[in-house]
């Protein structure tokens, strides 16, 4: 299969599928297609997934979020086959792993698929480096390619030198920062990370969640990753699945979950979601409602404010790099003087860049009237935030009852 | 034939369980005399022919260094020293061949009870059916009392080491079996997981994560295994496996109170040394295991902890 070909595959697929833990779990499964309720079949066993349909391109990060129980484990493990799925398919990069015999399951895990677990599960008998090369062992790589691999991984996660230690001489953020180098020697396309951030106190957490999104760029992987923490699910996640007693309740980017939840449950969930820290600005940005050429002259800029209704303007060269802003009561002095050139009409205008979390841009907006300006690395236009667009987006989209709207005629 | 028990069982008839034994001995007996006959003579070749020529070919006291120096390779000076005055006592108690004699014997039954319990322990471990059908199985070996095993062995096996090695097995085996399971199903589940999703076979999984985790555990049943081999070992000396057993066998019959303490103690210090040692081994604790890690390739310079989350930090800002 060529290379361009290979793109258009999803990394992952999954039809329909559900898992049930009991004696019987295919009747289990029968039972909940004809509709009966997790709970009406908790005497005979756990059904533990239940009809989860979703797909990953490649590339992306897929981030899992339910609570304890939800099934979410379950589910990443079926895309494993470690718990294989009861009915339903799961097709990773095409490759349909419900029906393959248990050596080629073994050959796609070796090749296409590598995992971050929650508790580590590094082997405390053998050193970091030979955990880091275990998958490449596994696969039979020579001794000195497999070290030099390893190496590699643990350097790319800042372990630098600590390939001869021991697990359980290194702290927790270390140890899982070794369960990543693992899975990353692997050199899988797909990475599966089960929780893998929960165990780490918060600060750790942070940094191995920069890290990792840092990686994904470099990288290019595909990772689905689970989380009970919705706020960790929205900074890492381009689209989330959201879990509820076996079922994906909702699929959607962070924008979309955040705006329009699915059902009662969701919106819940999202309540204590701290909104400043979890949309960015290229997110919430507004194309500006027109430009003003760094070389045009006072007059044109005041018939532009005009024609659009507005108090400022950003300004913007012939290339449109970002230069500054100018108010409508400089223009008017400005044309009032019979000034030809902006030259000294020009204020500073705060710009930001796309993926700046819009708790950093609080203190700008409120400093400056125009709003702020969102550029990228050449320092080009890309959008504008007004101020009343970044109140509208930290604002809760379900309606409260602690403000009153308040109109009252005044009597002639 | 079926009669009433002659006990008040309301008519519940008399069952002939003992009969019924006695037969399948018996059957045994007749019909595969042969391989009883071929099993009789491996063990007496490996275990008088042997390890007990071995253990008495040096001088008692060269052996007693060597075991010291055994010591001190799996823990250190001080058990090396403790075994040297254990040796030397046994030396003096003039109880030394027997003490050998019944070593060779706790040793060939360890080995044997181990090639057949650590795989049995595998399997119970990824079966829980073999694991329920090996249950019972253990429970009667064990908790019969240990004297009604000698009559029906002498019966296969006749007066002799070979009767005694195999009644010791009998008895030693079940905590082999027992600890390995245990162990193995000890073993982290997510550490097993991670061997299932970087793709290891089922062998890989067992020999590079399940046993070597395991093998605390599993040492620590060896470790019975040898006590266990060790008590039954005496009991042995009345089928005549000789060594410090039969001592105390012919202590017993001519009420020889003086002979049967020496013997007594001297199967007691080789219990002392064997349970340290084999504790030793199981923790890892020793010179040998230094040495071992300190043989293999030097550990890169690595940095104390803080640094390292610097540089860590530092990577990611790059």
């Amino acid at each position: 299969m060529s290379v361009s070909e290979n793109n258009h595959v999803n990394a992952v697929s999954v039809q329909n599928v559900y898992k049930a833990f009991g004696r019987r779990p295919e009747s289990i499964v029968k039972k909940l297609k004809e509709g009966a309720t997790r709970e009406e079949l908790k005497s005979q066993g756990m059904a533990a997934v239940i009809d989860a349909s979703f797909e990953v391109p490649q590339g992306e990060i897929f981030v899992v979020m339910g609570l304890s129980g939800s099934g979410k484990s379950t589910l990443i493990r079926t895309l494993n086959g470690i718990q294989p799925a009861t009915s339903g398919t799961v097709e990773i990069f095409g490759q349909d792993i419900t029906k393959v015999n248990s050596r080629r399951l073994r050959s796609i895990r070796r090749e296409k698929i590598a995992m971050v677990f929650q508790h580590f599960a590094l082997m405390p008998h053998r050193t970091v480096g030979q955990n880091a090369a275990y998958s490449l062992e596994v696969r039979g790589m020579n001794r000195s390619d497999r070290e030099k691999k390893a190496t590699e991984a643990l350097n790319l996660v800042g372990l630098r030198g600590y390939g001869g230690q021991r697990p359980d001489q290194l702290s927790g953020g270390m140890r899982q920062r070794v369960g990543l180098a693992r899975a990353l020697a692997a050199e899988t396309d797909l990475m599966l990370m089960d929780e893998a951030f929960s165990a780490l106190d918060p600060l750790i957490r942070k940094e191995m969640q920069d890290q990792l999104l840092e990686l994904q760029q470099d990288l290019g992987k595909t990772i689905v990753f689970i989380t009970h923490d919705l706020n960790e699910a929205m900074r890492l996640g381009s689209r989330i699945a959201m879990m509820r007693d076996g079922k994906i309740v909702q699929i959607g980017t962070t924008e979309q979950i955040l705006n329009d939840p699915a059902n009662d449950y969701v919106a819940q969930f999202i309540q204590d979601v701290d909104r400043t820290r979890v949309l960015t600005a290229g997110e919430i940005q507004e194309p500006p409602v027109a430009l003003l050429g760094s070389e045009q002259g006072p007059r044109a800029a005041h018939r532009l404010m005009r024609e659009n209704q507005t108090s400022s303007l950003c300004v913007v060269n012939q290339s449109r790099v970002l230069q500054g802003v100018v108010y409508e009561h400089d223009i008017a002095e400005g044309v009032a003087a019979g000034k030809e050139t902006l030259s000294g009409l020009i204020k500073p205008m705060p710009a930001t860049h796309e993926d700046t979390y819009l708790a950093e841009l609080m203190t700008a907006a409120s400093e400056h009237a125009a709003g702020l300006a969102v550029i990228d690395e050449s320092g080009k236009l890309l959008g504008v935030i007004p101020r009343v667009t970044l109140l509208n987006a930290m604002a809760d989209p379900t309606p409260t009852s602690s403000v009153q709207t308040i109109y009252q005629e005044v009597a002639q | 034939m079926i009669r009433a028990a002659e006990t008040d069982g309301m008519g519940i008839p008399r069952v002939e369980v003992g009969e019924w034994i006695e037969t399948g001995f018996n059957w045994a007996r007749s019909n595969l005399g042969e391989a009883f006959t071929l099993m009789r003579n491996g063990l007496e070749t490996l275990t008088e022919d042997w390890l007990e020529t071995l253990l008495t070919w040096p001088d008692a006291l060269v052996l007693s260094v060597i075991f010291a120096l055994i010591a001190w390779l799996v823990r250190d000076w001080k058990l090396a020293v403790l075994t040297l005055v254990l040796m030397v006592s046994i030396i003096a108690m003039d109880q030394w061949d027997n003490a050998m004699a019944t070593l060779a014997l706790v040793l060939v039954a360890t080995g044997v009870a181990l090639v057949i319990a650590i795989p049995v322990g595998v399997l119970a471990a990824k079966s829980d059916r073999v694991s329920g059908a090996v249950r019972p199985i253990m429970d009667l070996m064990q908790t019969m009392p240990a004297l009604v095993w000698l009559v029906p062995v002498v019966t296969l096996f006749s007066i002799g080491v070979p009767a005694g090695v195999v009644a010791t097995l009998i008895f030693c085996l079940p905590p082999g079996v027992r600890f390995t399971e245990l162990g193995i199903r000890g073993v982290d589940r997510e550490v097993v997981e991670a061997g299932h999703a970087f793709g290891s076979t089922p062998g890989q999984i067992l020999f590079r994560i399940q046993l070597p985790l395991a093998v605390k555990t599993i040492m620590a049943g060896v470790n019975q295994v040898i006590m266990l081999a060790l008590s039954m070992a005496v009991i042995a000396g009345f089928v005549g496996a000789g060594g410090l057993g039969g001592e105390v066998a012919r202590a017993i019959g001519s009420l020889d109170i003086a002979l049967g303490f020496e013997a007594g103690l001297s199967v007691v210090v080789l219990a002392i040394y064997l349970d340290r040692v084999t504790a030793a081994v199981g923790d890892g604790s020793g010179v040998l295991t230094k040495l071992l890690r300190r043989s293999k390739p030097a550990p890169e310079q690595a940095q104390p902890k803080e640094q390292a989350e610097q540089q860590a930090t530092a990577a990611r800002d790059i």
